[in-house]
């Protein structure tokens, strides 16, 4: 009985953020939308006996994600306070495919006959995992740390200021006061 | 129907809450306009993903699902930086990241 409220208690959040995020007006809205949402998830992990991943939910996602598209807001509004419009005529077309994919996988759920399985005991076990990543999948771990590196020299080499390496980066051209410069 | 209710919430119950998400999450990728927005929804999507993996692993009674939940939840943030990057080069590139006017490849 208290697994179900449980339940109930983060689907209501989870899908009342999830609204939330894609129809806030304010961007800065939506991010901290998302953020209650990941936050949500990492109960949800909690639920499902997978306590380390929550941590690391909340430490990536909520830590790290969110931060970043904050700044990335932050970074690219012109001006203080713009909101950000929805797109009137592209709407529609979104509620139909929405429901389109809702149709399917409530079907394919409804044809399933596997859903009322009882959970089977199960010890929240970090070593276990541990194990496993450095075990028999050492090399897709390692090759995740490949895959991290490279993102990173992606993200610093598409951002950085335009021109050769080490010159300085263009600054707009600075107003002048009128009674001249000062200092 | 005492026993549904003793066993507490089943596979299915995450599937739905999942696939509800999912489907959330495909809503704002078409509708949203700002890039950044499109991205919260994209990472909306993944979320739902993960909760999937967690909940087949709990069923299962097997960690291979959660070590494929950590795998994606890596790939997740890289996704997110890269395209946080790309957003801040279309930004500085033309003053906007409005999805309407990213239309240079078009046919």
């Amino acid at each position: 009985m208290a697994a179900w409220i449980a339940f109930f208690a983060l689907a209501v959040v989870l899908v009342g953020a999830a609204v939330m995020v894609v129809s806030a007006r304010d961007l800065v809205h939506t991010v901290l939308w998302l953020a209650l949402g990941l936050v949500t998830t990492a109960g949800v992990h909690v639920a499902l006996a997978a306590d380390f991943l929550a941590a690391v939910q909340i430490l990536l996602y909520s830590g790290g994600v969110v931060t970043l598209m904050l700044f990335a807001v932050m970074l690219t509004r012109h001006l203080e306070g713009a909101t950000a419009r929805m797109r009137s005529e592209s709407g529609a077309r979104g509620v139909v495919v929405a429901l389109m994919l809702a149709g399917l996988i409530g079907a394919s759920l409804w044809r399933s006959d596997k859903l009322g399985a009882k959970a089977p005991a199960m010890e929240v076990d970090t070593a276990a995992l541990g194990e496993l990543f450095l075990g028999p999948l050492v090399l897709p771990f390692e090759l995740l740390s490949v895959l991290l590196l490279a993102a990173m020299i992606g993200a610093i080499v598409l951002s950085r200021p335009e021109g050769p390496p080490g010159s300085v980066p263009r600054l707009p051209p600075r107003v002048t006061p009128p009674g001249g410069p000062h200092e | 129907m005492n026993e549904l209710l003793a066993n507490g919430p089943g596979l299915g119950a995450w599937l739905s809450l999942a696939g509800l998400l999912f489907c959330i999450g495909t809503y704002g990728l078409l509708t949203r306009k700002n890039l950044v927005a499109v991205l919260c929804s994209l990472e909306l999507m993944a979320n739902a993903v993960n909760i999937n993996l967690v909940a087949f692993s709990r069923f299962h009674g097997d960690e291979l699902g959660q070590v494929f939940a950590l795998f994606s939840i890596a790939l997740t943030v890289a996704e997110v930086a890269v395209g946080l990057a790309i957003i801040i080069l279309v930004y500085r590139q033309r003053q906007g990241i409005e999805i309407h006017e990213l239309t240079d490849l078009r046919g």
